[in-house]
């Protein structure tokens, strides 16, 4: 799937490409039917969007024209790897005054590059770390 | 008594004041303070440099001294291939461009990826309200136009909001947002509105406005499918305040898109204002700041408009232009817009439909980001411009202007099954779920309350216990799926499947998503195509039809079956018997009343509700009381008033004629006058009273007698007849037309009242 990259004409994948949507556990969209879900047999990681599919949003967007929406969707597809509390976590550091000081934004980039395979976030968070430093946001508020 | 002859002011202020206009305050324009819509004291002006790839200047800011703003625009919004392009053409030239019908839309928003703010501000500054209204409809992303409305209630009661979510949805709102009056109800609103939207049809989006780590905690369990509380500012301290960051926001955009959840962005005029950091910029400079951050950040859409801050913006000159200027630049920008009109800008009714006219007529992927769907006392997020009360105002406005606002009507008797259904729904699984048990009594005030003043229902503080419950317990959508499924509301269970499967494939997270038809449609499949006349977005006929069908609508065959119940009393009442042609009288004291074909026989009362025979004992009592005789003819050759009335006299021995149609217009003649020159005429039949016809039929006679009467005035209090009855009236006046026959005898009719009335 990855080797092709979708465009606007691949839209709504769910539609038009069903077998490229797989779930976490590697279910099929096929496989969601009410009797799966009574029977116990979804769960709620069976309904979670994927890497692979925001890494699909993000082709057919930027097939439109839309860059940035294509890149927010890569930084998710980085983020689906991240629990909800590091996500919630790194959040609130970036935040006004919750750092006290670069560096913690700087091992936060380090570690989610170096073990969650997240190298756009890292880079995001050291540029946030820089512009931070140099407009003075490393300051305590509350 | 004063008379109040020596006031030193006209009494008209006086009525002015008194008037819901006088409510709202207006601001002087005040650059240096903020207070300017377009012309800020500090605006700069728009200016570009790059090199090597990188922006070293923006709108007159060097690099090195950019604030966070600034350096996210530059960093993620400019798009250096294009900017050189684009920051070279004349503002006026990009201003003709937006409202050029043969530059296609996706030309503009190239561009635009090369425009800095302050170049986007003055482009569409140019424009005047009309030409922003024109290039917001060719510009918007999504083709088909959709709405958005609030689900909430004053006592956060989980039964209300089931059955009000079921109500937007039956009324074809795409999204639902509600929000809480105790933050901790948050649990229990989303499970109820998700219940809720879940009845009816599949599809409709939910979001649960909240403090930012929750509202993402009841995304991830599934019961809500998008987010608009990702607030942007157009001033670092505003930003700072607001206690986030460009890299905190765009973090936040990115966290949402990572667990499938549908995204925008929230910006707004004044919103930098209110909070007291304006930087003497203009409304539209700080705005255009805002939406370049957006689309920088990667957010599908934006929340603009004025929002919060409308009623501030609208307080200065030429600040709701200002409003439709920043949604110009957010669809400029290629953004989804969810275009505002939701916080009440106005006390007046007039300013709020005139705001409003713009959006629903040229089309806007969420018309308001926010109609209140209930009434204005139970709007937690504050009243919006529609209301529950007035939201069959817009759906009149749909029909006037065959515009569609993505609403239909309905049904009253489907509107309560719809609520019962959804109530019994929520309350079978806050039994099974072991959450609450809801009484009969409960299910019964809510299901019939207009709002939750007459509920007699959960206590906020058992609302609070819910919640706690629904997230100690970490219910999620699936338990609520399999709830709904063993309590038998099986389509139900499988509407809110349908919704949580779409998450997987993220389809909704591409630019202005919604479901429709159990199909997801965006700017991806259903752009907006719009090249001029025949294009972009048209009503089919199907559509149109559903916007006509409004409830009370009158046809000829309701206005038969009306009159057809009064022909029973007035059987009753009086009987005609036709006496043969009518010849000229020489009676002196007699005044011939001239009566329409249909008075009496195919119509029986006046639009004022006077069957027809109690008006001719008004006549004749009033010609009697004035020492006059009544002979009543019936003319068939015409039906109108003047012909009526010009006939009779010509046939009255005193020259002398009253003429009346069966709908109780009626005119008193000399017959030496010109049609419409008459002597006196009662041309408001519906607030005519018989005290009226008594006094015409005796100022009849004192024509008669060469004097002049004091005219009969009947008083009006301004009241919009012609809206009241003119539907009416051209029903019943062409049932009385098409009774006449060209040169038709006359008739004499002899008349007995059965009855004293």
């Amino acid at each position: 799937m990855a080797d092709k990259s979708l465009t606007a004409s691949d839209y709504p994948i769910a539609e038009n490409r069903p077998d490229a949507v797989i779930g976490h556990r590697g279910k099929p969209l096929s496989s969601l039917t009410m009797e799966a879900v009574l029977n116990g047999d979804v769960t709620m990681e069976d309904l979670r969007i994927t890497p692979q599919a925001l890494e699909q949003q993000a082709q057919i967007s930027k097939s439109a024209g839309r860059s940035t929406l294509a890149g927010n969707f890569e930084r998710a597809a980085e983020m689906t790897r991240l629990s909800q509390e590091e996500v919630m976590a790194i959040y609130e550091l970036l935040r006004p005054g919750r750092a006290a000081s670069k560096d913690s934004l700087l091992d936060v980039a380090q570690r989610v590059r170096d073990e969650q395979d997240a190298p756009l976030l890292a880079d995001f968070v050291e540029e946030a770390a820089r512009f931070y430093e140099k407009r003075g946001l490393f300051r305590k508020r509350y | 008594m004063s008379t109040g002859y020596d006031a030193n002011r006209w009494k008209r202020f006086d009525d002015w004041d008194g008037r819901a206009l006088r409510l709202d305050k207006f601001a002087i324009e005040d650059p240096e303070n903020g207070f300017s819509a377009f012309h800020g004291a500090a605006d700069p002006r728009p200016g570009l440099k790059i090199k090597g790839g990188k922006v070293t200047a923006m709108d007159g800011v060097a690099a090195e001294d950019f604030d966070l703003i600034d350096a996210f625009i530059a960093t993620y919004h400019i798009d250096p291939d294009i900017a050189e392009e684009a920051m070279a053409i004349p503002s006026g030239e990009l201003a003709r461009m937006l409202v050029d019908m043969n530059v296609p839309r996706t030309e503009l928003t190239r561009l635009a990826r090369g425009l800095t703010p302050a170049k986007l501000a003055e482009a569409v500054a140019q424009l005047n309200a009309m030409e922003i209204a024109f290039a917001y409809s060719k510009m918007r992303a999504r083709q088909s136009p959709g709405n958005q409305a609030h689900v909430t209630n004053a006592k956060d009661d989980p039964l209300q909001l089931a059955a009000d979510a079921a109500i937007a949805v039956a009324l074809g709102f795409d999204e639902i947002e509600t929000t809480m009056r105790v933050a901790r109800n948050s649990w229990s609103n989303a499970l109820a509105c998700c219940v809720g939207s879940a009845v009816g049809r599949a599809g409709t989006l939910f979001q649960c406005s909240s403090e930012e780590a929750e509202e993402l905690e009841i995304g991830m369990a599934g019961f809500t499918s998008y987010a608009e509380t990702v607030s942007v500012y157009g001033t670092e301290s505003a930003f700072i305040d607001g206690d986030d960051t460009p890299w905190s926001k765009a973090w936040l955009a990115a966290a949402y898109a990572s667990r499938g959840i549908k995204m925008r962005c929230t910006s707004g005029a004044a919103a930098e204002l209110l909070m007291g950091f304006h930087e003497a910029k203009s409304l539209l400079y700080l705005e255009a700041r805002c939406l370049c951050l957006q689309r920088g950040m990667g957010s599908q859409g934006t929340q603009n408009g004025g929002i919060d801050g409308a009623p501030l913006a609208a307080s200065m000159p030429g600040g709701v232009r200002e409003i439709m200027a920043e949604t110009l630049i957010a669809v400029w920008l290629d953004l989804e817009c969810a275009s505002g009109n939701d916080a009440r800008h106005s006390e007046s009714d007039m300013r709020v439909a005139a705001k409003v006219l713009p959006y629903l007529i040229g089309g806007s992927d969420l018309i308001c980001s926010g109609f209140g769907s209930i009434l204005k006392y139970d709007n937690s997020f504050n009243p919006s411009s529609f209301n529950g009360e007035e939201l069959e105002e817009f759906l009149v406005l749909q029909r006037d202007f065959e515009a569609d606002g993505g609403l239909t009507a309905v049904e009253d008797a489907r509107a309560l099954d719809l609520r019962r259904r959804a109530i019994d729904a929520l309350s079978h699984v806050l039994k099974d779920l072991g959450l609450a048990q809801a009484t009969e009594v409960m299910k019964r005030s809510v299901a019939v309350a207009s709002g939750s003043n007459d509920t007699d229902t959960f206590a906020t503080r058992d609302v609070g216990l819910i919640s706690d419950k629904i997230a100690g317990d970490g219910v999620t959508v699936l338990d609520v799926i399999r709830s709904l499924h063993r309590g038998g509301f099986v389509h139900e269970a499988e509407n809110l499947l349908f919704l949580v499967k779409l998450r997987v494939s993220g389809d909704y997270l591409q630019t202005s998503a919604v479901v429709r038809d159990n199909k997801v449609i965006s700017a991806i499949n259903d752009p907006n195509d719009y090249t001029g006349p025949g294009t972009g977005h048209r009503l089919s006929e199907a559509r149109r039809k559903e916007l006509a069908a409004i409830r009370d609508v009158l046809d000829r065959d309701e206005v038969l079956r009306a009159e057809a119940a009064s022909e029973m009393g007035e059987a009753k009442a009086i009987r005609y018997q036709t006496m043969g042609a009518a010849n000229p009288g020489t009676e002196r004291k007699e005044i011939v009343v001239g009566v329409s074909p249909g008075f009496g026989s195919k119509i029986f009362r006046t639009l004022a509700g006077h069957r027809l025979s109690t008006v001719l004992r008004a006549l004749q009592s009033g010609i009697e009381r004035g020492g006059g005789t009544m002979r009543l003819v019936r003319l068939w050759h015409t039906a109108d008033t003047s012909f009526l009335g010009l006939s009779a006299a010509r046939l009255s021995g005193s020259g002398i004629g009253i003429g009346i149609q069966s709908k109780g217009t009626a005119v008193i003649h000399h017959k030496d006058r010109l049609p419409h020159n008459n002597l006196e005429l009662f041309s408001n039949a519906p607030i005519t009273t018989l005290e009226h016809y008594e006094n015409m039929g005796f100022n009849a006679t004192v024509y008669s007698r060469g004097e002049l009467p004091e005219p009969v005035v009947v008083p009006t209090r301004g009241e919009a007849l012609g809206a009241r009855f003119h539907a009416r009236v051209a029903l019943i006046y062409a049932i009385e037309t098409a009774m006449t026959e060209d040169g038709a005898t006359t008739e004499t009719l002899q008349i007995t009242f059965l009855e004293d009335s």
